[in-house]
């Protein structure tokens, strides 16, 4: 299978300008740089490259939104704030391939005549920001990056932002005012970003792994790209497999490709040769699917026809013999404490959810409590400023949906069947 | 007690001034300088960096106390975050934090009374494929097992 992004990850020289170079590296960035703005944009909509940040909002489209004046000078802000649970693809690309990554920023760029990027990269990853600057150095030194890209005229300056601790801050508007130097709290959108960014400004936000994915398009075409997907998510992705399997990691497969292949062939299947009890799909804000559901496609369209989402590309295996409430809890607990606390329906309903079904793991359930915590669900699903709380909703509710008998057997015995543990 | 910036710190300060187009941005380069300079940002660190950039301590304040990376307490010489998200529960993480704690005989979110070590349970990491997961101080430590984190504590000066 032909890869886009994980060729020469396991060299480890790769990050470094001279080994990038040798492998054809800014190739991609010359030609485009010698090509029509707007062929480059049709070429990333024919790719149909839906954004691998977890919307998957389609790329080209997005970057048609900027406005056609350019009286005000544009932003890209890349996003490379990876907290989704089950999410580590993001750091890959930073740590193995950074060039990669700027020569995608570079092509987008101009691309889109934008002369400012900022790369919001999640303060934890220390390791990871420092590689992106000493490449971003590196690409300086050889006219990559700066004045007059490789004599064109083309100016652009980028600059590494860490973030400092806050999984709302991969929400796009939340990161925005993050880069801005404030509080991480979402804005509401109308103004979309393109209209009002980053410091006022028309700003193009996107996800590590889409602007990764813009030399190899421009280098091979776009429809070529979406060859290696499905029909409206086009090209490969970079899909993790965490829990308890044999062969945990990021895996670059087709859009299109089967969960059940993700799991068994890449994955290696679950470890001990245990049986499968669920699967989270695209990170933790994605619905869990029970083993009978895992005959379908990666891609956006077909994970929505069965009431899910391939998201942040997350795939995280429960294994027979797991609690589902406790796993539940887990990921209440972790949306309450991520609640930025600006919108009432999660700020409190998050805390809810962490509250009540921690009681029903503790076997101190009560009848009712599901009834109430899907209430609950209903009164943030949609009804936010941003969807951290839709997040928090679709496990809640899915868990409860397919697991059901397993919630009720903790309330009807108040304890857990499982002895609170994993 | 007041504190002050080194020379070395305003440099760099006014190097990443210039990356942006206004100084608010600056603010959270800002507050990792001065957590590095200080030890940790204490009520004189927030009105230093204020000051710097012509907020109230107030606005740096509410910034500071946003972020779970930025500590208005002291931390101790090592910092464990463990995480406790669900990858890492699933292979362990629970009884890791447990060991740990007991180890050290502190609770999560406290610090051994000589100052060595501060025990926090943190959200995902972005590591889950070596789950578990721990970061000490700025370090990821992955694929973690009881002999693992015995070994790597054991041998810290």
């Amino acid at each position: 299978m032909e890869t886009v992004l994980t060729t020469h990850f396991a060299n480890e020289q790769y990050r470094h300008v001279d080994t990038y170079l040798q492998f054809g590296g800014y190739e991609a960035l010359r030609k485009a740089l010698s090509t029509p703005k707007e062929r480059i944009v049709d070429e990333v909509k024919k790719a149909n490259l839906r954004g691998r940040g977890g919307a998957g909002f389609p790329a080209g489209v997005k970057w048609g939104f900027l406005p056609k004046d350019l009286s005000r000078p544009r932003v890209l802000v890349v996003n490379a704030d990876e907290g989704e649970p089950g999410t580590f693809k993001d750091r890959q690309i930073m740590a193995r391939a950074p060039h990669l990554l700027l020569e995608g920023i570079a092509i987008a760029s101009y691309a889109m005549t934008i002369h400012l990027c900022y790369i919001y990269i999640r303060g934890e990853f220390v390791r990871e920001a420092k590689i992106l600057e000493e490449a971003v150095a590196e690409a300086y030194a050889k006219g990559f990056l700066g004045k007059n890209l490789l004599g064109s005229g083309f100016d652009l300056d980028v600059t590494v932002h860490r973030g400092a601790g806050a999984y709302i801050c991969g929400e796009e508007t939340s990161l925005i005012n993050s880069l801005e130097g404030k509080r991480g709290w979402p804005r509401i959108k109308p103004p979309f970003p393109a209209s009002v960014g980053a410091f006022g400004l028309p700003t193009i936000v996107n996800n590590v792994e889409t602007i990764a994915d813009v030399p190899w398009i421009v280098a091979n075409g776009g429809e070529k790209f979406a060859s290696l997907g499905v029909e409206k998510n086009g090209g490969t992705r970079l899909i993790g497999v965490s829990g308890p399997v044999n062969r945990p990691g990021v895996y670059e497969l087709s859009a299109g490709v089967l969960l059940r292949e993700v799991i068994y062939t890449h994955a290696g299947g679950l470890k001990d040769g245990k049986a499968l009890k669920a699967v989270i799909p695209g990170g933790s804000s994605t619905p869990v699917l029970r083993p009978g559901e895992i005959d379908v496609t990666f891609d956006i369209e077909s994970m929505g026809k069965i009431g899910t989402m391939p998201g942040s590309g997350g795939v995280i295996v429960i294994a027979e013999g797991t609690c589902m409430v406790r796993a539940l809890s887990v990921l209440m607990k972790f949306y309450a404490h991520e609640s930025c606390g600006q919108c009432t329906p999660c700020r409190e309903g998050t805390g809810w959810l962490a509250k009540v079904v921690g009681r029903i793991e503790n076997g101190q359930g009560r009848e009712g409590d599901l009834e109430l915590v899907l209430d609950v669900c209903d009164n943030m699903m949609g009804r936010t400023i941003c969807p951290l709380a839709d997040a928090a909703v679709m496990p809640a509710q899915s868990f409860i949906w397919k697991f059901r008998e397993e919630f009720d057997r903790h309330i009807r015995d108040q304890k857990c069947p499982f002895g609170n543990k994993f | 007690m007041s504190v002050v910036f080194s020379d070395a710190a305003r440099r760099e300060l006014e190097a990443v001034l210039s990356r942006y187009p206004d100084k608010e941005a600056a603010i959270l380069p800002a507050l990792y300088l001065a957590q590095r300079e200080f030890g940790y940002l204490s009520d004189d660190a927030i009105v230093v960096v204020a000051d710097l950039l012509g907020f109230t301590p107030a606005r740096i304040e509410g910034v500071a106390t946003f972020y779970t990376m930025y500590n208005r307490k002291p931390v101790g010489k090592y910092h464990l975050q463990i995480c406790r998200n669900l990858s890492c529960s699933l292979l362990g993480a629970e009884h890791l934090i447990e060991h740990v704690s007991k180890k050290l005989g502190i609770r999560p979110g406290k610090t051994t009374p000589d100052g060595k070590f501060t025990l926090s349970e943190v959200e995902c990491l972005g590591s889950c494929g070596t789950a578990p997961v721990l970061q000490l101080n700025d370090d990821y430590h992955e694929d973690l097992t009881e002999e693992k984190i015995d070994a790597l504590l054991d041998r810290l000066p």
